[in-house]
């Protein structure tokens, strides 16, 4: 390796880093990243521990895809059929946008469950977490609304039946049923605005409500730390048998950024 | 910070059986709405009875701690503003500055939050439930509809949102009933959950006819005879009268009023039936206010949809 001059190096780290000092000292921000990003762990978790950020990545496909689509659909019963076949047929790599929301959203709920199912599994949903699992039950109710009301947008017979059944099946509900059929169809038949209507929860009121909770349940995770796994003997007290486990080496490995610093 | 330890004593509730039985009730509450109302109170009683006991064992600790303090929480509420001097007993309260401002703030911010709330809750909710329904819809002449053979006739419901309203009703001429024209008009919405219902039968689409008045266009395709109608999402089956027959409708289809202008058939109306007896004109048809489908209008279902919107 070739060496350079020590004082020239030190300059241009210096020189790269400023930026980011900037950013620290007025805001504080690049501590927080850092916190979150490097925050202790318990050594024995395992892939099953990455579901949530897979999810949330899949969120945030939806959230790019969607933005996309949103440029070029049009939520009008006479031409909203013609702008879906416009984006996937006519515009460049259309067919790729639209596909990876089409099912981007079908994973996200796949990875909802998954990642459910292994907060289950291991208990990691109770004390003190029961809120958090309250929370995430939310972000699914959401996702799955978000599924239904994504579902009429294209517009074809599909659609359009499929949310004559789903709006009729809630509008079967005791007492309020008949009311949230309106509220959900914007009167009494399926319509202009019922499209509208779909159009707009699905891509303002929804995505902003999982958004929120997203942050709130990232929140709670940082804040009450990741579970351990139920089999795991450092977590429940019991001295461990045999030689301590190697330290385990991360992609990235958080002690030497630390020092470096301090 | 560390969830596993230094709270002391964690706030987990003592394990308890009650909600099992709790669950168990509220399972046989769902199995009674399908299978009968025996199961169903059954399952009441148990959802009720383990549903108190399960409260009572988790609220034993408060109700139990509770019974001391209570007297103390009745003293006035002491401001927390360390200039005030404390209020003793039989003093006037007084308020500080800091907590009436407190007031105003929450008061005006509340105030202001309502005002810009109100107006939009209103504008999310309301224009669903206003000017419903729709205006009278002509479909053409006498001459056009032969008699006792039905009709599919597709017309639009409301013509300012254009063809995304086009609705299909079989309309049947029954003759003369007492000297006037009467008429079997059912909507194609099946009443289990609002699929197009298709007519078990043979339609003559080469004798298609399309008439167009004032813009709007009128499609009728004459039939050759119907044994009833079928509904193609999940086999709901009615007869020539509309009459469920088989599958999860849960009353006959619903019909369109009538009424005769100028020698001309206009659907006005659209209403529920819960049966019709009999056939053609001299159907006795057991008419209720227009209700979405798979709503009950008749018998003790009907108690769970007591108020219907506007139609």
């Amino acid at each position: 390796m070739a060496r350079r001059k020590p004082g020239r190096r030190e300059q241009l780290l210096k020189l790269a880093l400023y930026p980011l000092d900037w950013l620290e000292e007025r805001s504080g921000l690049v501590g927080g990243v850092k916190y979150f990003l490097f925050r202790k762990v318990p050594g024995d978790i395992s892939w099953g521990h990455t579901l949530g950020s897979a999810a949330l990545t899949a969120f945030l496909v939806q959230t790019v895809t969607g933005v996309i689509l949103a440029m070029y659909y049009t939520p009008d019963p006479n031409s909203a059929y013609e702008s879906i076949r416009h984006i996937t047929d006519d515009l460049t790599l259309g067919w790729l946008v639209r596909g990876m929301h089409r099912w981007g959203a079908s994973v996200f709920i796949i990875l909802l469950f998954l990642h459910m199912g292994r907060v289950f599994l291991y208990g990691a949903y109770k004390y003190p977490r029961e809120l958090n699992w309250i929370v995430g039950v939310l972000i699914l109710v959401f996702g799955m609304m978000e599924g239904f009301f994504g579902y009429l947008l294209p517009w074809d017979q599909t659609a359009y039946w499929a949310t004559v059944v789903g709006v009729n099946l809630q509008a079967t509900g005791p007492f309020v049923g008949p009311f949230l059929g309106d509220i959900l169809r914007g009167g009494s038949e399926i319509g202009p605005d019922t499209l509208a209507r779909f159009y707009s929860l699905h891509m303002l009121v929804l995505p902003g409500a999982i958004g929120g909770l997203i942050v709130l349940h990232l929140y709670l995770v940082v804040r009450l730390g990741v579970t351990s796994p139920p089999w795991s003997p450092t977590a429940a007290g019991r001295p461990q048998s045999g030689p301590p486990p190697p330290p385990r080496k991360g992609l990235v490995a958080p002690g030497s950024r630390g020092a470096r610093k301090r | 910070m560390d969830p596993h330890g230094g709270h002391g004593t964690p706030n987990e509730p003592t394990p308890t059986i009650w909600p099992v039985g709790f669950a168990i009730g509220i399972a046989c509450i769902f199995v009674g709405l399908i299978l009968g109302t025996i199961v169903l109170v059954i399952g009441a009683v148990l959802t009720g009875l383990f549903g108190f006991l399960w409260a009572r064992d988790v609220t034993s600790g408060f109700r139990g701690a509770s019974a001391e303090p209570e007297p103390a929480s009745v003293a006035p509420p002491v401001p927390a503003h360390k200039a005030e001097p404390e209020p003793s007993e039989g003093e006037i309260i007084r308020y500080p500055r800091s907590k009436f401002l407190e007031a105003v703030t929450l008061g005006l911010g509340g105030v202001i939050g309502g005002v810009v709330t109100v107006p939009v809750l209103g504008f999310t909710v309301l224009p669903p439930f206003i000017k419903q329904g729709h205006p009278d819809i002509d479909v053409g002449a006498l001459a056009d509809f032969p008699e006792n053979k039905y009709v599919i006739t597709t017309f639009l419901l409301d013509p300012e949102q254009g063809e995304v309203s086009r609705r299909t009703a079989y309309i049947r001429n029954n003759g003369l009933l007492a000297g006037k024209p009467s008429f079997t008009i059912l909507s194609n919405r099946c009443v289990h959950l609002g699929c197009p219902v298709q007519i078990n039968g043979l339609p003559l689409d080469n004798q298609k006819k399309t008439e167009t008045r004032n813009g709007l266009a009128v499609d009728r395709i004459p039939t050759a005879a119907a044994a009833g109608f079928g509904c193609p999402c999940h086999g709901g089956q009615y007869d020539k009268e509309g009459n469920r027959t088989a599958g999860p409708p849960v009353r006959a289809l619903d019909r369109y009023d009538f009424m005769i202008k100028n020698g001309r058939l206009l659907l006005r109306k659209t209403y529920s039936v819960a049966k019709v007896d009999g056939e053609g004109a001299d159907a006795k048809i057991h008419k209720y206010p227009l209700a979405g489908p798979g709503q009950h209008i008749d018998g003790v279902e009907a108690w769970l949809y007591p108020v219907q919107p506007p139609r």
